[in-house]
């Protein structure tokens, strides 16, 4: 049985490949909102970068026709997730409303779910995090600081769906539709990331994810990801670029 | 039955008591410098899990590197102790005999090595507790069955729990030959350790019975263990090169493969240590390589199984992992290395007599085989992950630190220093099972008949 049809809340994102112009703003928001260690060059020379979320950057087309293209990628959120079965101690699993946990207090450290995941967007951290003096009192006081030797990734900013259902809780009505927003998007400033639930079929990702431009990634691993790509659309060709060509 | 020569008791007795009654001089020199080794690495390790894990080499998207390979690699050498012994016991392979002790204190103390493999591996050792042993019932969290790496810690501690047990009944009558030997604090030790064995009928049928037993009992644990390790690998669905059906049977035979080697490795220096050539015969390095052409040979056939599957599926991936392992550098320096190490080379030649029956070639032959199995293990492991896949954005980042390879380093040392506190009190060689087997060639005159000595009971 999937989130899908069960529970009330099944949380989503719809990615509109189209609107994203790769300003990197919702890596910026992520790093800030989740208490993320600063990436230093040493770091990013050892791949041993974190980032919840990444806009990558490929070329489409030979020279002099390349384009350059923009996709965000974060944790997919799969509901078949390769990541869930292989963790010795339930660290990651599945909850009722659609998302990937990940619960830093049981992970022991295996990094098995990383070897997993063909997202590559699970981190481990190698070091205790240390910021500078004058950052110490910049930390989201939400998000718990991840100590070593243990695996990070998106949470779906769930400190902030724990925070609005409590509101709308007290305020006695169900969460409204928007009113839930990740960091990366409330950053961005094309709404190309859209956040919502996906078994209300009103909410504003119910409905774009209805678009015949969606397309999951990977999806030859029967992953089932709760993240929906909408495909580019290119000016000049008929049909959108890249997997949008297969999946669209 | 090969030609041998008529040992009598005491002499067999003095000869294989010599590393407990009179410790050779090579002994203590030995063991210091080993053990000095086994303290650096015990160091390092403590530093590793006080730092952190960034003093490895491991990288996204390279997660699992050295200490697994090494893990693997000494799970593998584990499978030696029961393929030699309760394997060949069931069989009744005569020629088992002298080496069975030195198999079986093999597989335990390489399990012992591995396991903390794993363990050194974890971001957080210290909470390894929950991950084996179900925690705060209250809550309802337990460890997750569905993941190998919670098969991994059962099944080896099963393994390591029957086989210490086999070690130990077998050990049971040289106890009580020792016990009579030795005085003072040695003799009280001896003394426990033998359980009052008297070497009345009724205990040796119960130590023979209890043998048989367990023999019996841990061939499905033989099957398991490496099926369970090789399980690690083959449940990730989405890496290129570990999600193959094959991984269990194609794991198990390599393991018998670099473990049987091992034991090979082990008796020519038994041999040469000891002054043992009385006992460790060429004929038993004849049967051992035998063993290991078959072995070898089918387990050459599932390492081209792997290849014509990725060709026979025709999945694009698959096929580009085996290109970049085999192709491109420096995978392809490490695979003819393998290829060479684990097969191309010990295995022609052991088809000749003369080389089955020669000590240092069979030596040599055994330790390039174990080299080329560390690195089949290598290039199953490393390739799989740090191969470039769609959304990777750094790959091919893992270079094994100063750090990995000084722990690499250890668990050799540690498993030496291990066998050689061993021999120092207990027989490398089972003297019993040395002397049965003497029994069993003699003849005795009744009348004018000869017959032989003992009749074995039909099984």
């Amino acid at each position: 049985m999937t989130t899908a049809e069960f529970g009330t809340h099944n949380w989503g994102m719809v990615v509109d490949i189209d609107k994203c112009i790769g300003c990197n703003a919702c890596v910026i928001a992520c790093q800030a909102e989740n208490n993320i260690p600063i990436n230093t060059q040493d770091r990013v020379e050892r791949a041993r970068s974190i980032s919840w979320i990444r806009v990558e950057r490929y070329w489409e087309g030979d020279f002099p026709d390349a384009k350059a293209r923009f996709i965000p990628i974060m944790c997919q959120h799969c509901e078949n997730a390769p990541c869930e079965p292989v963790c010795p101690v339930y660290a990651t699993y599945h909850n009722s409303e659609g998302m990937n946990i990940q619960v830093y207090n049981r992970c022991v450290g295996t990094r098995y779910c990383a070897n997993g995941c063909p997202y590559i967007v699970r981190f481990f951290n190698y070091w205790e995090p240390v910021w500078p003096e004058s950052l110490r009192n910049h930390l989201n006081p939400d998000v718990t600081v991840r100590s070593r030797g243990i695996m990070e990734k998106c949470s779906f900013c769930v400190h902030r769906i724990r925070h609005e259902s409590r509101k709308a809780r007290s305020e006695g009505h169900e969460i409204l539709d928007g009113a839930v927003q990740t960091a990366c998007s409330s950053a961005c400033p094309t709404s190309a990331l859209n956040f919502g639930n996906f078994n209300d079929p009103n909410s504003k990702v119910s409905k774009m994810r209805g678009d015949k431009r969606h397309y999951t990634l990977l999806d030859q691993f029967g992953t089932d990801p709760n993240v929906i790509y909408l495909a580019k659309i290119d000016a000049d060709k008929k049909v959108g670029a890249g997997e949008a060509a297969t999946h669209g | 039955m090969q030609q041998r020569r008529e040992l009598d008791q005491v002499y067999t007795n003095r000869k294989l008591l010599n590393g407990q009654l009179d410790t050779p001089k090579w002994w203590a020199p030995t063991v210091t410098i080993l053990g000095i080794v086994v303290v650096l690495g015990l160091i390092v390790i403590a530093v590793m899990i006080n730092k952190g894990l960034g003093m490895t080499g491991l990288a996204r998207p390279v997660y699992w590197g050295l200490f697994i390979t090494t893990f693997v690699f000494w799970v593998g050498i584990s499978h030696a102790g029961i393929m030699i012994s309760a394997i060949l016991r069931l069989t009744q392979a005569e020629w088992r005999r002298p080496v069975t002790r030195a198999a079986e204190l093999l597989t335990v103390f390489s399990l012992l090595t591995a396991l903390v493999f794993p363990l050194i591996h974890a971001g957080r050792p210290w909470r390894i507790a929950y991950w084996i042993m179900p925690y705060d019932l209250a809550r309802g969290i337990y460890p997750n069955i569905r993941s190998p790496l919670n098969m991994d810690p059962v099944a080896i501690s099963t393994y390591l729990t029957g086989s210490t047990l086999f070690l130990y009944i077998a050990l049971l009558p040289d106890l009580g030959n020792l016990r009579d030997r030795t005085t003072g604090w040695k003799n009280a030790m001896y003394t426990v350790l033998a359980l009052g064995w008297r070497g009345n009928p009724r205990q040796w049928k119960m130590q023979t019975v209890g043998g048989i037993l367990l023999s019996a009992l841990m061939l499905p644990i033989f099957v398991s263990v490496h099926s369970i390790v090789s399980w690690d690998f083959a449940v990730a669905s989405a890496v290129e090169g570990w999600h193959s059906t094959i991984f269990a049977p194609y794991f198990v035979i390599g393991a018998v493969h670099s473990g049987v080697s091992a034991v090979v490795t082990m008796m020519a220096l038994m041999r040469w240590l000891w002054k043992w050539d009385d006992f460790i015969r060429p004929e038993h390095f004849d049967a051992l390589a035998r063993l290991l052409i078959v072995v070898s040979t089918g387990w050459l056939g599932f390492t081209f199984l792997e290849l014509i599957f990725a060709l026979y599926g025709q999945d694009a991936p698959e096929i580009a992992l085996r290109e970049m392992q085999m192709f491109q550098w420096p995978w392809n320096g490490l695979f003819i290395l393998f290829f060479l190490t684990a097969y191309a080379i010990p295995v022609p030649m052991w088809l000749f007599k003369r080389v089955r029956t020669n000590i240092a070639l069979m030596f040599w032959t055994s330790i390039l085989v174990n080299i080329g199995m560390w690195l089949e293990r290598f290039l199953i492991i490393v390739p799989g992950l740090a191969r470039r896949t769609p959304f990777v954005y750094t790959w091919e980042a893992y270079r094994p630190s100063a750090v990995e390879w000084t722990i690499f380093i250890w668990s050799f040392a540690w498993v030496t220093f291990l066998m050689l506190l061993f021999s120092k009190f207990f027989p490398l060689v089972p003297l019993f099972e040395q002397k049965e087997s003497q029994v069993f060639t003699t003849d005795v005159m009744i009348g004018r008949a000869k017959v032989p000595a003992i009749i074995r009971e039909a099984d």
